[in-house]
């Protein structure tokens, strides 16, 4: 786990400053789909070792959900950008 | 008598004589001296008793590793347990005890425990607890932990202050030994920003107890001049007294400044304590090495120590160790205490060395007995002999002397740069664990980098200081030093262990664990290094092995005929050394660790004479006592018919309020709601019921559309924050091509619900807008005025207690005087301030939920909202997997109604609901009580349950049954709306 997240809007701040939900691979899935879709999407989540991508919100600082891709092995941030921005 | 200070030397000022008790024994010692030193000087040897077998204990070092010499200072709250001596610098009035001994130190009733070792082998925890559960608990458990131990904590609140702080800089150098100080002054020469730490009171390290020269200065007079130089340059911070103890990602350090532990009066302005977060761009880990203990028979007695140690104490703190000295070394330490010794004026006895020649420096007077061991060793409180054994003849011969000063060689210090999961390597030819490759910017050097000379650690510091700054782009020039060049440290190879010690012969010497418990723990099969540690308990406690894990791998190594490379280390884990809750706490305690939130209404409730109630961080009005009141209930009960037959005023602003903007808000909230949103007219508000994905309830509220594109969200209390950031995510994450804004005003408006046949009444006095129920007819929202337009507020026409009620919002600062307006301008019409137990007895007779039945489990359906999901809706959150078999059953818990048959008897909530006749099994469960009250209107008892196939077995009589109580009582299943079923009140 990185101790600075550097926030495309706020710059390096402490991770304590943010929350973090999970898994950013993951894309809800349309409404029509089967429902084995939306269960996986709902429940099913990797545990990947290496690059991973996760949503994390600045909730202390500028409120914007990022995506934030790290290494679970090195700890190294990869990228941290704005989820709505990547969408 | 065998130790005492010398008449001159070390670095103590003999002018200040500093006064200190040691269980309660008054002593003296000198300004510069250590809690250790000072014992010492005054030749307490016996400064504690160790953990298992309460074997008398001395100093074993002079620094952060000690592991034997741990007292407690202070008193009541300001008790510190386990404190090591050799960290305390003496200040008067200082009063230190030792620990685990009873009654005293020297007359240790646990001595005992050194008769039952046979049973307190490694794994004994383990083996303990396959005896009879009954023996363990009433028996060996009581008295292992009465034996057993370190300090003991107080139950007194700590009356001082401790804060966090956060620092930043280019480069920190840690440690203040001739590495740190070369690093340093190097970057001094930069423009950079530098942090120098050290965990002592005083800088130099090493230096400090050096006898050599730099720059023509002795060592001491040198480091001193450093500190001055240092002190001035602009651009470098020092933190001393200051600990390192925690490496963390991105270069983030932990380190803890003991600002007033070395203070006879505290100020309370200043903190005890700060515990610092140092995020550096580059970092030098200049910690230096640390004495390996010889592992022999009773190596542990009162006046032994580390040769290293022993020359701190004689040539820092000018206390000579003992009167007659020995020497047993591995390497060339213990030959350079004896020359420091002897040079003193201390007779050294012998120097016992298992290499086979002598040290061919050594010019001094003692017998040098090389080829040979120590097997074990005489006295009880303090050191009065050796056993010899030579190893070639295996002949044994004996040897008086009354102090033991041992070096097995030295291990650097590593642990910072293995905190984030990097191993050390092991080096034969340093006969020792070298830190891992250097990592984003943290790099060892000198002794932590197990480079051992003088002249090359002052070397090793200014060159890596000058690279870590080049790689920042500050150009600078390595700082040089004068030095005599030191021998050539050759590193023989590690001795582990004696064979056939005579008696225990110590590897962990505060987790009492001796050689033959690693053997066992070999034969038992638990040699693998983390096995071992967790068997034998070595490597534990407070010290975290920092002088007997490289041993115990060693021993480990010979035993399973392996190499210390092979076994490896135990995983190096934050902190380096202990670090008070205080300081992790900092100033996040009472009040500023949970904090009082108040509604803007606060104030007028309090002067109205509420009883407040806890709800999360929440302090809110709970009921009004009038005079003559003596019973809560009789105050709630009073409110809630007051409300029902005339009016009532309540508070509450603590729900979450979101407002909502931008030409998409009405889809935006149709799609986070369960049910239609998108045709809400303007000037209406809607309850709506808010999913999770997973198709339970998340939360529920109501939402007014204020204008096209501008909506105002109420949520519960509790879900407020919860709400807003699932919004966020929702806006942001799942549709950014939604133009819709979010922000939160929950402390922007003190809302208030006015209700009762009176509310219309009172609000029309005050409001200037018509709201009569034609013009202003149920679920209105609209922005008025009040008081001919002195404050515009929000008016919502909704209800939770089921009678005409209207909600007000004002802007937060008006609220007290609105209510205050209200609350008059109702007196005629009969109006009390109500609180939110009236509020909770108004909504379960009127069936509303709370989250009391909204858990997390519920689903609309559950509730009898099923038709209230849309089936239009495209899509919704929630809406696939609400569709989901095991969430549309009829036999889930769904919501009832429930009464006592017996309307004098009453249940609570959490009872469960049985049939009648059925045994209280939990198959035999058909739910359960979520809210209960006391009914002023029907007179009884009336609660909300979760019931299996619930709406269909309404009018059927069950069992309410009470485990906690052994109670059980006959009910009904009934409708849950005990008031005004058809709504007529609301509507008037
Ligand atoms: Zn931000």
């Amino acid at each position: 786990m990185a101790s600075l997240i550097t926030c495309p809007h706020c710059g390096v701040r402490p991770k304590e400053e943010f929350t973090i939900r999970g898994d950013a691979s993951v894309t809800r899935p349309s409404p029509e789909a089967d429902g084995e879709v939306w269960h996986a999407y709902v429940h099913l989540r990797d545990n990947p070792r290496g690059l991973h991508k996760e949503y994390w919100h600045h909730t202390s600082g500028c409120r914007r959900w990022l995506v934030v891709t790290r290494d679970t092995v090195s700890h190294d941030v990869i990228d941290v950008s704005d989820a709505g921005a990547l969408a | 008598m065998s130790a005492y200070r010398l008449s001159n030397g070390g670095l103590i000022d003999r002018s200040k004589p500093i006064d200190f008790k040691f269980d309660g024994k008054p002593l003296q010692g000198f300004a510069g001296d250590t809690l250790a030193s000072a014992l010492l000087a005054n030749d307490k040897l016996l400064v504690g008793r160790s953990f298992k077998y309460h074997r008398p204990r001395g100093l074993l070092t002079a620094g952060a590793a000690e592991p034997n010499a741990l007292v407690t200072l202070g008193q009541d709250g300001r008790t510190e347990t386990n404190t090591r001596a050799t960290m305390v610098e003496l200040h008067h009035g200082l009063e230190a005890r030792s620990q685990n001994r009873w009654p005293s130190l020297d007359h240790d009733i646990g001595a005992i425990n050194g008769m039952l070792s046979p049973f307190l082998g490694a794994g004994f925890y383990y083996k303990t607890f396959m005896w009879p559960a009954a023996f363990w608990e009433k028996l060996y458990e009581p008295i292992i932990r009465k034996a057993a131990g370190l300090g003991r904590a107080s139950y007194v609140p700590d009356p001082d202050t401790y804060e966090k702080s956060w620092a930043h800089c280019d480069l920190l150098i840690i440690g203040a030994g001739p590495t740190g100080l070369a690093a340093a002054l190097t970057a001094a020469r930069s423009k950079a920003r530098v942090i120098l730490v050290d965990e002592g009171s005083m800088l130099g390290g090493s230096l400090l107890c050096e006898t050599t020269e730099i720059n023509d200065q002795p060592a001491a007079e040198f480091a001193a001049q450093a500190i001055v130089e240092l002190s001035a340059a602009e651009n470098v911070q020092i933190l001393k007294r200051t600990t390192v103890v925690g490496a963390y990602d991105d270069n983030v350090f932990g380190a803890l400044e003991r600002v007033q532990k070395h203070v006879s009066v505290i100020d309370d302005n200043k903190p005890v304590e700060r515990f610092w977060r140092i995020s550096a761009k580059q970092a030098i880990l200049a910690t230096g090495a640390e004495e390996r203990p010889l592992v022999f028979g009773g190596n542990d007695r009162p006046g032994m120590m580390m040769a290293g140690a022993m020359r701190t104490y004689l040539n820092r703190f000018a206390v000579a160790p003992g009167k007659q000295v020995a020497i047993f070394s591995n390497g060339p330490s213990g030959w350079q205490t004896a020359r420091d010794l002897e040079a003193n004026g201390v007779d050294v006895v012998a120097i016992v060395t298992p290499e086979t020649a002598s040290n061919k420096s050594y010019q001094g007077k003692a017998r040098i007995i090389a080829n040979a061991v120590i097997a074990g060793t005489s006295g009880e409180k303090r050191l009065k002999g050796l056993t010899i054994r030579h190893i070639g003849s295996g002949s044994e011969e004996t040897l008086a002397c009354d102090a033991l000063g041992m070096s097995g060689g030295w291990s650097p210090i590593v642990h910072l740069a293995c905190h984030r999961g990097d191993k050390p390597k092991w080096s034969d030819a340093h006969a020792a664990f070298l830190p891992p490759a250097p990592r984003d910017g943290l790099i060892a050097a000198g002794g932590a980098a197990g480079t051992y000379s003088l002249a090359a650690c002052l070397q090793d510091g200014g060159t890596l200081a000058a690279e870590a700054l080049d790689n920042l782009g500050h150009s600078v020039s390595r700082a040089e030093f004068s030095t005599q060049q030191d021998e050539k440290a050759e590193m023989p190879a590690p001795f582990w262990y004696v064979k056939a010690p005579k008696g225990k012969a110590f590897v962990d010497f505060q987790n009492d664990v001796h050689l033959k418990d690693l053997g066992l723990a070999v034969r038992e099969g638990y040699d693998h290094v983390e096995l071992a540690k967790r068997y034998t308990t070595n490597g534990m406690a407070t010290d975290q092995g920092k002088l007997s894990n490289v041993n115990a791998i060693g021993i480990l190594a010979e035993a399973t005929g392996t190499s210390p490379d092979v076994v490896g280390t135990t995983t190096f884990r934050p902190f380096y050394t202990p670090v008070s809750f205080g300081a992790l706490t900092g100033s996040h305690i009472g009040a500023h660790f949970h904090p009082t939130r108040v509604s803007p209404l606060f104030k007028w409730a309090e002067k109205h004479g509420a009883r407040f109630v806890e709800t999360g961080l929440w302090h809110r009005s709970s009921w009004f006592p009038k005079e003559g009141e003596s019973d809560w209930r009789e105050s709630v009960d009073r409110e809630a018919k007051t409300v029902r037959s005339h009016a009532g005023i309540c508070d509450v602003s603590t729900l979450g309020k979101i407002e909502i903007f931008g030409s998409d808000a009405a889809e935006f909230i149709n799609r986070v709601y369960c049910n239609g949103f998108l045709k809400l007219p303007v000037g209406k508000a809607r309850y709506g019921l808010m999913l999770r994905e997973d198709g339970f309830i998340y939360d529920d509220g109501t939402t007014s559309r204020l204008g096209e594109n501008h909506f105002f969200m109420t949520t519960t209390t509790a879900f407020a924050a919860g709400v807003l950031t699932h919004l966020e995510c929702c806006s942001q994450v799942l549709w950014p091509d939604l133009d819709v804004r979010l922000v939160s005003v929950s402390d922007q408006w003190a809302q208030m619900a006015i209700a009762g046949p009176n509310a219309r009444k009172i609000l029309a006095e005050i409001v200037d807008e018509d709201i009569s129920d034609a013009a202003f007819p149920f679920l209105a929202a609209r922005e008025v005025g009040l008081s001919g337009g002195q404050i515009k507020g929000r008016l919502f026409r909704i209800s939770f207690s089921g009678e005409l009620a209207f909600e007000l919002a004002v802007p937060a600062g008006y609220g007290e005087a609105v209510a205050d307006a209200i609350l008059s301008l109702g007196e005629d019409h009969g109006i009390t301030p109500y609180g939110t137990e009236a509020l909770n007895v108004l909504r379960i007779e009127k069936g509303h939920v709370t989250h009391a039945e909204i858990n997390g489990t519920v689903t609309p359906g559950d509730l009898g909202f099923g038709r209230m999901v849309s089936a239009k809706k495209p899509d919704f959150i929630g809406r696939v997997m609400l569709q989901r078999e095991g969430l549309q059953a009829t036999d889930r818990l769904r919501l009832v109604g429930i009464r006592p048959l017996d309307p004098a008897e009453s249940f609570v909530s959490g009872s469960h609901i049985l049939d009648v006749d059925a045994a209280p099994t939990g198959a035999n469960d058909l739910g359960h009580v979520t809210s209960s009250c006391f009914s002023p209107h029907l007179g009884h008892t009336i609660g909300l349950a979760m019931v299996k196939h619930g709406p269909e077995l309404i009018g059927e009589e069950i069992v309410i049954w009470n485990g906690l109580k052994q109670q059980s009582i006959r009910g009904v299943l009934c409708e849950p709306v005990f008031v005004d079923p058809k709504g007529e009140k609301l509507h008037a």
